[in-house]
Parts: C-alpha cells; structure tokens; sequence
C-alpha cells in the first residue's frame, strides 16, 4: 500500500517529476552511449586486423608502424630492403607474408602495393577475409582494387580509369600510366575501404622514370618497354606475418629485431594496439569523467525537488504521523519515492539509448567504419542503472532526514 | 474492561517547547470516561494544539504522567507512542485530512497499515469501507475517487471513517466542522455521533464554537484544564 501511495504520490507531481526522470535518463544514456561508443571504437579498432602475428618495418615507434601499416595514419620514416624482406621471408618460422608498399595516394584515398596473398591472409572482425563486392581481383599489372568507401565517395565503378599521384598530398600524378578498376571490395569498417590496392609490381612500374621521389625531366618510358622490364620490387614499406606455430611468435620477432644488416622492427598487432589504447585511454577516461558528472548533476536534480517539495508535504506528513507512522516510515517513502524516480529515469534512459542505437547505427557504419551491436544490456550496464538507482536512493537521504526532522517536529500539528 | 476507570488521564503535565519562544503548558488534572464525549471549548492560540500532541504523543510532557486506557505514553518511546497513537486513537483534523492523491478506499485505510489490532478487527477492508461511507452519507462512487476531487464536507466525512475505522477506542477532533457551513455542521455532527454510539468510542473535540455543546456529555473549558504560561520561565 504504501508503494502504490508513493507511486500515486508521484503521478500526483507528473510534471516535475517527469522533468526528473526526463534528466536522469537524458544523463543515462549520455553516460551509457558514451560506454557503448567506446568499446564498439575498441573493439572496431582491435577488428581492423587479426590472423595477423606480426608486422614487420624500418625501425621505428611500434605505434608508429602500426598506425602507417593498418591504419594508413602518418608515413613511413624508412623502406625494408627487398633482400631484407626476402630473408624474412626464406625463414623456416614464416608461414606465409605479405609485402605492403604505400607512399602513393588517389584524391584522398592512400594506395597500396601488395601481393594476392594480402586478400588471402588479411582478416578483420576475428576471421572474416576481404570479399570482391563487384568485378575481380588485380589480373593485369594496371588493375586496381578500391575499397567500398573509395567506391562511393567517388562514385567509381568497374572497369571506371584512374590515375595515381605520387605521395600523399602531391599534384604530381602518374598520368602516363592510368590504371583500370578492376573489383571493388565489400565494406568491412576498416582502413581496407579507404584504401586503392595495386600490386607490387604496378608501384614498381609507375616509380620507373623516377628517382629520389622527382620525375626525371625528359624520360618517358612507354607502357609496352615497362610491360617487358623487371619489375621486382627494391623495397616494401612493411610487411604483415603469419607464423607456423604461435609459440614461435616471439623467436621470429627477436630474430627480425636483431637482423644485422638492416635496422628493422616487428611487432605483435594486439600489444601495439593496446599501447595505442593506452594513449588514447586519457581522452577516453576524461570523456566518461564528463559523462558521470551529468549523472551526478541529474542526480542532484532529484534531490532539489525533493528538498522544494518538502514545504508543500508537510501535511502529507503529518497525516501519516496522525494516524500513527513513524517519522522513519516518512523517511522510508521519501528515498522509496526518490528510488522510484531514479529507477524510471534509468529505464527511459536505457530505452532511449537503444532507440538512438538504432537510429544511429548504420549512420556510424557508414560515416566513421563504427560498429556498435545492439544486444542485450551488458552486465556492466545493469550495474550501472543499479547504480543510478541507488545513488538516487541515497542522494535522496539528505531531504529525507530534512523531512524526518521536520516531521518529529510538527508531529500532527503543521504550523505555517 | 473490568475497570472502567478513565479512558484518558492527565497528572500534573507540565510542558514548555525547547528552546522557543517561552511558552509553558501545564495541566493539574484532566479526564475523559470511557465511552465519554467531552468538548473542550478553546480560542486558537490557548494551547489546544500543544494539549492535542501531548494526548496523541508526538510531543513528550517535561514532568507529569499522560496514561491512555492504561498505558502511560509519556513513559513509551518514539515508535511506542506512534503505534499506540495508530491503534487506540483516531484523529479528524480542522482540514486538509486526507492524501490528495490517494482516493477515498486508500485514505479510509491508511490507518489499517499502522495498526495491526485495528487491521485484525476489519475482516473485509472494501466492505468495511463501503459500509462506513454509506453510513456517512458518502456516494458509493466516491469510494474510488481521489480524495483531491471531493468536498470540504465530504473529506471531513471521509475523515471520521478514517478515524473510526478498526474501532479505535478513543477519537480525537481538532476543529473539525470549522470549515463546513452551519447547516453542513449539524449534519455532520449527526453523522459522527451516531457513528461513536455505535462504536462506543470516546470523543475529545476541540472547538471555540460553545454552540455545539448540547451534543457533548460534558463541556470544558480549556483555560480552565491548561495553565498557559508565555512569560520567560
């Protein structure tokens, strides 16, 4: 009874006290989208690679490698030797490699060289492998291959022409050599779809009248001489590693890390990343700092409105002490009321987060590579409408002793 | 009751507010019979809500005893006092005696909640309350009403079901017609004592209406009962 009276108390007060619930749960799902958007980026973020054991470059900053080989973020500061690369690739450990070559750029999409192995062996989202959407991989030395978000930001199709620029932000395009689109890949949420893969072969074909990143002035060798040169590669930029047996993950790195003739660094994927999260982790703690903050200020919300609505109750209270409660009784209901307050707050939020969800997710896929799942609330995520539930329970006690206070002093009698 | 002494007693009270405004109540000797119904005629300001606290409990006398039907409350504890005052007292306050929000079935009750010898005696609780409202006069379709939605003379009925719900031995009014109109007041008092006769209650009503004491076994003065002191003691 006294639960039904709290609640017909509070319908009694819909409007503020939907106002209170509109807060809590407005500051819920900041809170929980914020959560939400922060694992599905992790866990984006640790999908864009796996199958992968190890990812091998000049030597550098392992973050730095990893940005440049998977996330196509910064550059190179150096190439591996082709004679290095094939070392690497000659030792027992090796289970399968593959070269990557970047340095060249479509508008504002980067282009890579790599071998038919690279859409064999890279996998993303545990152990899903790059599928052709359209058309068919590289068959001809000038076939590109374009990821999903190159396909539709340029509205290119197959067998559509395309021509190459040196470097990443350079107006000096490889125009004598047009490549031909041969395929587009299916979207994956990872670098892939912002990428232009070539073979190795094609970088090597169209840097043949370069030297030293500049054209040399007055040479033009034509496509049919280039067609019939060597055009093995003299360097890669990193290559990606797969080994026999993972226990020999660590004796192959410290074999590259050590390779006398040149300087180089291979790195495991995962620990990389995780040093990555390790530097993005400050905005991200500072970003549900802020999130927890609104929490608490709904919070506080809900303790104003109790502490207004006291004056306005006092004969409420003193109609429950005449017919015999105990001011701990109106103790008791005023943080039951608050509890409810919290706890409906907490449920409209948890409902409007996965309304937004909805809403949301395929305009994240498609505008940043997001995914966020929707699935049943997370145990981390019960805990937190407990949380909210409780901390409404308790920030609630402070009116409430107010109240407790108040009504063993007016007794029945309310004097205004 | 094999001994049908007093249903409430007062000795030698003596009752000042902490730290407030020196204020200062005392009463020498002051009785109400069982089955009695007593009218203490008073002008507000003369002490009678400090006197209606002091008999219901929720204020403790500095000195003196206040017993209810053999029970001393000023030697009880808080939550003592407030079970007593749930079991043997019913109280019908001046106005605004009802919960808004509740309706009319949920304030009859209310008491029931805090009084389980009350809550034993009411065998079916809707019946009880349909029957209490008809012998008030209430409409049957009030019952499920918000209290918020009746009338001045219909909350003060619903207050007197309220207070003689689970027959309390003792009812105790505070001004309880001064809101209804004369002919609205004559009514309501024939409601309310053909209820007590029924019920064998004790009524203590307070009132600065001396009109109203034919009714009344007996009518007092309050001045006469309560020694008000207001000079710095």
């Amino acid at each position: 009874m006294i639960l039904r009276l709290c609640l017909a108390s509070l319908t009694a007060r819909a409007l503020t006290v939907g106002m209170t619930v509109l807060a809590v749960a407005l500051s819920v799902v900041l809170f929980l989208g914020v959560e939400k958007v922060r694992t599905g980026a992790k866990a984006s973020f640790a999908d864009t690679i796996s199958g992968t054991d190890l990812i091998v470059g000049a030597r550098s900053g392992s973050v730095q490698l990893l940005l440049y080989s998977v996330f196509r973020i910064g550059n190179a500061t150096n190439n591996v030797t082709w004679a290095s690369y094939q070392d690497i690739a000659a030792r027992p450990e090796v289970d399968w490699i593959v070269p990557i070559s970047l340095g060249d750029s479509h508008r504002q999409f980067r282009v890579m060289g790599t071998s038919a192995a690279f859409f064999e062996h890279y996998k993303y989202r545990q152990d899903r492998g790059l599928e052709v959407a359209d058309g068919a991989l590289m068959a001809d030395l000038f076939d590109a291959v374009i990821g999903a978000d190159v396909a539709t930001t340029l509205g290119y199709a197959v067998g559509d022409p395309i021509i190459v620029a040196h470097g990443v932000a350079s107006f000096t395009e490889h125009d004598d050599q047009p490549f031909r689109i041969s395929g587009i890949l299916e979207k994956t949420g990872t670098p892939v779809d912002r990428t232009v893969i070539v073979s190795m072969e094609a970088i090597e074909a169209i840097h043949v009248d370069w030297q030293s990143g500049a054209r040399i002035p007055g040479q033009s060798t034509p496509i049919e001489t280039i067609r019939q040169m060597d055009l093995t590669p003299q360097a890669v930029t990193a290559a990606l590693i797969g080994v026999e047996s993972p226990l020999q993950i660590f004796d192959l790195q410290r074999a590259i890390n050590d390779y006398p003739e040149e300087p180089l660094l291979a790195i495991l994927p995962g620990v990389a990343l995780q040093e990555l999260w390790g530097i993005v982790g400050i905005a991200e703690t500072a970003l549900l700092g802020v999130s927890a903050m609104v929490v608490v200020t709904a919070l506080i919300g809900l303790m104003a409105t109790i502490f207004s609505s006291l004056n306005e109750r006092r004969r409420e209270m003193a109609i429950f002490r005449a017919v015999g409660a105990r001011p701990l009784t109106i103790l008791v209901m005023l943080v039951l009321e608050a509890a409810l307050t919290a706890a409906a707050g907490a449920i409209v939020g948890l409902g409007l987060l996965y309304l937004c969800l909805v809403v949301a997710q395929p305009l994240l896929d498609s505008a940043f590579g997001l995914w966020l799942p929707i699935e049943r609330p997370s145990l981390q995520e019960l805990w937190v409408v407990l949380g909210v539930i409780a901390a409404g329970a308790i920030v609630s006690l402070l009116p409430a002793l107010r109240a407790y206070r108040m009504s063993v002093a007016d007794g029945m009698m309310v004097r205004i | 009751m094999a001994d049908p002494g007093p249903l409430l007693s007062l000795d030698d009270v003596h009752f000042r507010w902490p730290g407030r405004a020196p204020f200062s109540l005392n009463v020498p000797e002051f009785r109400v019979a069982a089955g009695e119904t007593v009218l203490l005629l008073g002008e507000s300001g003369s002490g009678k809500s400090t006197l209606l606290s002091l008999i219901c409990g929720t204020i403790l006398p500095q000195e003196g005893t206040i017993t209810l039907l053999g029970t001393e409350i000023s030697a009880l504890k808080g939550a003592a006092r407030d079970r007593l005052r749930a079991e043997r007292i019913g109280v019908i306050f001046q106005q605004f005696n009802l919960l808004p929000f509740g309706t009319v079935a949920d304030n009859v009750l209310l008491p029931l909640r805090f009084a389980p010898q009350r809550r034993a005696r009411v065998k079916a609780p809707r019946d009880e309350v349909r029957r209490l409202c008809r012998a008030l006069k209430l409409p049957d379709d009030l019952i499920s009403a918000r209290a918020a939605l009746l009338s001045v003379g219909q909350q003060q009925r619903v207050a007197v079901a309220r207070a003689l719900i689970g027959q309390p031995p003792f009812i105790v009014a505070d001004e309880p017609t001064s809101a209804l109109d004369a002919e609205s007041q004559g009514a309501f008092l024939d409601l309310m004592f053909e209820r007590l006769r029924e019920s064998g209650a004790s009524l203590l009503m307070v009132s600065h209406d001396a009109r109203l004491g034919a009714r009344f076994d007996r009518v007092a003065q309050l001045s006469d009962i309560a020694v008000i002191d207001r000079l710095a003691a």
